[in-house]
């Protein structure tokens, strides 16, 4: 059983926990993940890590109602547990296996958007305690949609926040933003895009037409997490990899999105059934 | 002559109500059925399917005591050579092992060795009570990767020997393929496998669910800093393989690991679960071994009509008789010759058809099989909206990549010896990690053989 230590609601449907797993919190890195069972009858979860504290043994994650199973964790109380959290999965961001040297020749922008902004906070924090130059775009439809804020501007050297109605700051996309920064004279050495699919797609698309590389993180479908059921599998430059072993980041410019975005809807049906009930 | 008597079929669910359920196809013998059976064997002085058991069952003594009525007896002498009675009852191909070597079966048919091994463990279960270790754990502390066969058979002799053993299991239930992959129609989970598992546990042995061995922890933390002495990998069959044809990463497509996955370990069955699984209407299983019997078994319970496509002929098909045999009596379709070379899809992305094209067997290769040629210009379409890849699986790489010193071969299975030891002192592997996809009982006994080479390496 993993504990609920804390729990915090971000907007009406994402919630902040910080769990009790002392293994998981002693091995993650940025860029993993890991998976919830909230309870016997739900399904294994994946969910990026968006912090971890080795000394406390705790991992947080950030969760957004989307189906059954993820309901059922975000209605979860402080002090409850879960039945089974297991990770970390996946391989850490390639920025950790960077030397010094490298490392300190790199000037990241993030785009964050939705529940990928909490793994971006990770990331950029990890940058940024060793002294990385880090921008932050975190892009929402409108201002009450934002999370991770405040978090974010304590770990970043530059915050743009941006909303799609205007409501908030840029009006505008956060690849809108990407592209105003770079007009002004802004220089990057890579992007790194965290967030639902088709913003990564179109981030990609920008960061191609600006000449920058760009690191996507892959929210696929899975099942077990260890390389086993091959659900999570994506086409990266014309070879099918398995986004639980292989990623979860890839080189944007190789990942067929569409391919990604239609193989991500494969339980619509079953979802909005359970929705309904 | 006690031979005369013809073997005992054990009764078995009606195909066309089990192929709507997920209810145990076979019901095993009763006491008075068990008594009959075991009234056939001729105790032969050199028993040959000893020799054929992969973990070396006392056959005839264990038969000697159902013939006389001594269930415990019998249960007994099975558990020195093997914890998983009820289970290897169940799922061991023992028309080619103990069965197979059986005199009788030379002019009629073999004494029914697995229904009566499954009865001794269903008798146990129902009337022994779960016998506890006679001391808490004292010798060295042992870890065993992987809570399948291979790992649990491990585990249980080493506990015997007195090793503090932790079997460390990736899923959130222990059990590997007897949960993940064999299906409650044929192996019963939270009665068979869970009571087997029990029993182990009750040894001494401790079993951590929900960690990865490579990711939570590597191997050399085990060592260096949770003072285990030994380790022992039995981590399974691993990442499925496709065929590499267009149309693999279209929606409908899966592997037979996912699908029976999702039934299996995560009960999409089951209402009161929540996890989704597509069948389908009509569905089609590429493959022709137990893998791809399950999968269409499964398929069809869920309400699909299934069809499995094979390349070769029925008389190749590398999966138990017993299988086939049931999955035709539920109506499944079998179409032989018969190879996929491409899914196609409709316009948004779903599976609609599969083109396959016609072969032929060729010249007999390498291993003696015929090889199977495609026939030219014979493709044709089979209508579907779900398509099961039951190809295999290639090792996961995850512990090799990540514990110096363990050698592979080129196929990706670790490098060990007949003992179970790899190219790493103090590291053991067994069971489909090392072989690549085998069988429950071949696994149990490389567990086996490596427990007894862990034993004489820490006895050094």
């Amino acid at each position: 059983m993993y504990k609920i230590l804390k729990k915090r609601m971000l907007t009406s449907n994402i919630c902040e926990m910080v769990l009790e797993a002392p293994r998981i919190a002693k091995a993650a890195l940025p860029g993993q993940f890991l998976i919830v069972r909230a309870d016997e009858k739900g399904e294994r979860i994946p969910l990026t890590i968006s912090d971890y504290d080795a000394a406390a043994g705790t991992v947080t994650i950030v969760t957004q109602k989307i189906g059954a199973s993820t309901t059922v964790i975000v209605d979860a109380n402080e002090g409850d547990s879960f039945l089974d959290v297991v990770g970390p999965l996946g391989n850490a961001s390639d920025l950790v296996e960077m030397s010094p040297e490298e490392l300190a020749a790199q000037k990241v922008i993030f785009i964050a958007g939705g529940v990928g902004t909490a793994p971006v906070y990770l990331q950029a924090k990890w940058l940024h305690e060793r002294g990385v130059a880090v921008d932050v775009i975190i892009g929402a439809r409108n201002k009450d949609l934002f999370i991770y804020t405040e978090e974010m501007r304590s770990v970043c050297d530059n915050l743009f926040l941006c909303t799609d109605d205007g409501s908030y700051g840029f009006h505008g996309v956060g690849t809108a933003q990407l592209e105003a920064l770079v007009a002004e004279g802004r220089q990057y050495t890579r992007v790194v895009a965290i967030g639902p699919m088709i913003m990564m797609k179109f981030a990609t698309l920008t960061a191609k037409k600006l000449g920058l590389p760009i690191v996507v993180s892959l929210n696929t479908l899975m099942v077990d997490g260890t390389g086993m059921c091959g659900a999570c599998r994506v086409s990266v430059g014309g070879q099918t990899k398995f986004a639980c072993v292989d990623g979860p980041e890839f080189d944007g410019y190789l990942v067929d999105f569409d391919e990604a975005m239609r193989r991500q809807g494969q339980y619509k049906e079953e979802e909005s059934k359970w929705l309904q009930k | 002559m006690a031979a005369k008597i013809d073997r005992l079929k054990a009764r078995e669910q009606d195909p066309k109500v089990r192929a709507h359920n997920f209810q145990e196809v076979c019901y095993g013998y009763n006491a008075q059925e068990a008594l009959q059976e075991a009234s056939r064997c001729l105790h032969c002085k050199n028993p040959r399917c000893v020799q054929a058991c992969p973990v070396g069952i006392a056959i005839p003594d264990f038969i000697a005591k159902v013939k006389d009525g001594d269930f415990a007896g019998a249960a007994g002498v099975i558990a020195k050579d093997s914890s998983l009675p009820a289970i290897c009852g169940r799922v061991c191909p023992q028309e080619s092992q103990c069965e197979g070597s059986c005199v009788l079966g030379i002019k009629g048919e073999s004494v029914s060795i697995g229904k009566l091994e499954r009865f001794v463990g269903d008798w146990s279960r129902d009337n022994l009570p779960v016998k506890a270790a006679a001391q808490a754990p004292s010798g060295p502390k042992v870890a065993i990767i992987g809570s399948g066969p291979s790992g649990l058979a491990c585990a249980n002799d080493l506990a015997k020997l007195g090793y503090d053993v932790t079997i460390f299991e990736a899923l959130h239930r222990p059990g590997g393929v007897l949960e993940y992959g064999i299906p409650e129609f044929r192996l019963p989970k939270d009665t068979v496998v869970k009571h087997e598992i029990d029993n182990i546990v009750a040894q001494g042995v401790k079993i951590e669910t929900d960690v990865i061995i490579g990711r939570t922890v590597t191997i050399d933390q085990l060592f260096d800093e949770e003072g285990f002495k030994a380790v022992f990998i039995g981590t399974g069959a691993g990442l499925p393989k496709f065929m590499n044809i267009p149309g693999e990463n279209l929606n409908g497509v899966f592997s037979a690991n996912e699908f029976l996955t999702r039934n299996n370990l995560m009960k999409a069955f089951r209402d009161d679960y929540l996890t989704p699984i597509k069948a389908g209407k009509k569905c089609i299983v590429v493959g022709g071994g137990n893998v791809a019997m399950d999968a269409a078994r499964t398929a069809i319970r869920l309400g699909a009509d299934t069809t499995i496509v094979y390349r070769r002929t029925e008389v190749e098909l590398p999966a138990r008789k017993e299988e086939v045999h049931h999955a035709k009596e539920e109506g499944i379709t079998f179409a032989m010759l018969t190879n996929p070379v491409e899914i196609l899809g409709d316009d948004k992305g779903w599976v609609r058809a599969i083109k396959c094209i016609k072969m032929e067997l060729g010249e007999p290769d390498a291993s003696g099989r015929r090889s199977p040629v495609a026939i030219p210009g014979s493709e044709f379409e089979i209508e579907a909206d779900t398509v099961i890849m039951a190809l295999g699986t290639s090792p996961n790489p995850l512990i090799a990549r990540t514990t110096a010193g363990l050698d592979q071969n080129r196929r990706g299975c670790l490098v060990a010896d007949e003992s179970g030891a790899t190219t790493r002192p103090g590291i053991f592997a067994g069971g489909d990690a090392v072989t690549g996809a085998a069988t429950v009982i071949l696994a149990m006994g490389a567990g086996r053989r490596a427990a007894a080479a862990i034993h004489s390496y820490l006895q050094k």
